[in-house]
């Protein structure tokens, strides 16, 4: 079977070159090459922004730290990876700090991770084909962002990292600073919470 | 190969990341359980569902506050 991150259709994959044309020219100080690359990635990096902070201003304040701090510290970009892995280090860290603060406490990404007992699927049901079509655009985005915000924090940026915006196990572990093994345990278990938490939405039978 | 163990190799099974023998049990056992069947199908779904999905694009409001405050701070000359 083909893995389910499989898209069919890279719609980054074009644009790469013209990417690094963009990078080369930011860093040589061209405002309005960072703000192309701004444009193209602000509903990205905004989305992961409000699906970790889970509050739409925090989710402004972050987006906007982050393209700032990217544009200061472009020459530190080695191009060795992709440029947009590297934002979202940048904004995933922001995005952090802004939950600690809002919450007043360490919102720690190393806690204990339970067993698998906890997780075991509760509801298993057929939710037919494309159960996703039965929303409208902005339905399933903010039924997305509603599940996401049910889970923990370690757990969603987990998930957000990996299943959304799509970087590796390794660079998950990388970027949050933890292990391989702890970003695999996290990610089941979000899968599995998620599943759980979308059965109830994609079920056959509803919404009619 | 038990419905336990699907649960706990359902991510690398999903991933493609499974070695050969591994895989194929988890297979023959798909094919006789139901519950994993779709266990398998909607945890899939799941992950697909999520990574299709476009992000939505930013409020009028809402871009020109975050462009607007971008280009300030980027024109300000460096101490
Ligand atoms: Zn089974």
């Amino acid at each position: 079977m083909e893995p389910a991150r499989a898209k069919s259709i890279d719609t980054q994959a074009s644009p790469v070159d013209n990417e690094s044309v963009l990078v080369a020219a930011a860093r040589a100080g061209d405002i309005s090459a960072f703000e192309a690359l701004v444009t193209r990635y602000e509903r990205k990096i905004f989305r992961l922004a409000q699906h970790i902070t889970q509050n739409t201003e925090d989710a402004q304040d972050v987006a906007q730290e982050a393209f700032l701090k990217a544009f200061e510290h472009l020459a530190e970009f080695q191009g060795n990876s992709r440029f947009y892995t590297w934002l979202v280090r940048i904004a995933v860290n922001q995005a952090l700090m802004k939950l600690r603060k809002r919450h007043n406490k360490d919102v720690s990404l190393d806690e204990e991770v339970k067993t698998e007992d906890s997780v075991m699927p509760r509801e298993i049901e057929d939710w037919g084909p494309s159960p996703e079509e039965r929303y409208t655009q902005r339905e399933l985005a903010e039924i997305l962002a509603r599940v996401i915000g049910e889970l923990d924090p370690p757990f969603r940026t987990v998930f957000q990292l990996r299943d959304i915006d799509e970087l590796s196990t390794e660079e998950t572990a990388e970027v949050l600073g933890i292990s391989v093994p702890a970003v695999k345990s996290r990610l089941l278990r979000s899968r599995l919470k998620l599943r759980d938490k979308l059965n109830r939405y994609f079920q056959r039978g509803v919404p009619q | 190969m038990n419905c336990k163990n699907v649960v706990r190799e359902l991510s690398n099974y999903l991933d493609d990341a499974l070695d050969q023998g591994l895989k194929q049990s988890l297979e023959v056992h798909l094919e006789h359980c139901e519950d994993c069947h779709l266990l398998v199908d909607t945890t899939k779904k799941t992950i697909q569902i999520f990574c299709n999905s476009e992000p939505l694009p930013l409020s009028e409001d809402v871009r020109t506050r975050l462009h607007d405050a971008l280009l300030k701070r980027l024109r300000r000359p460096k101490d």
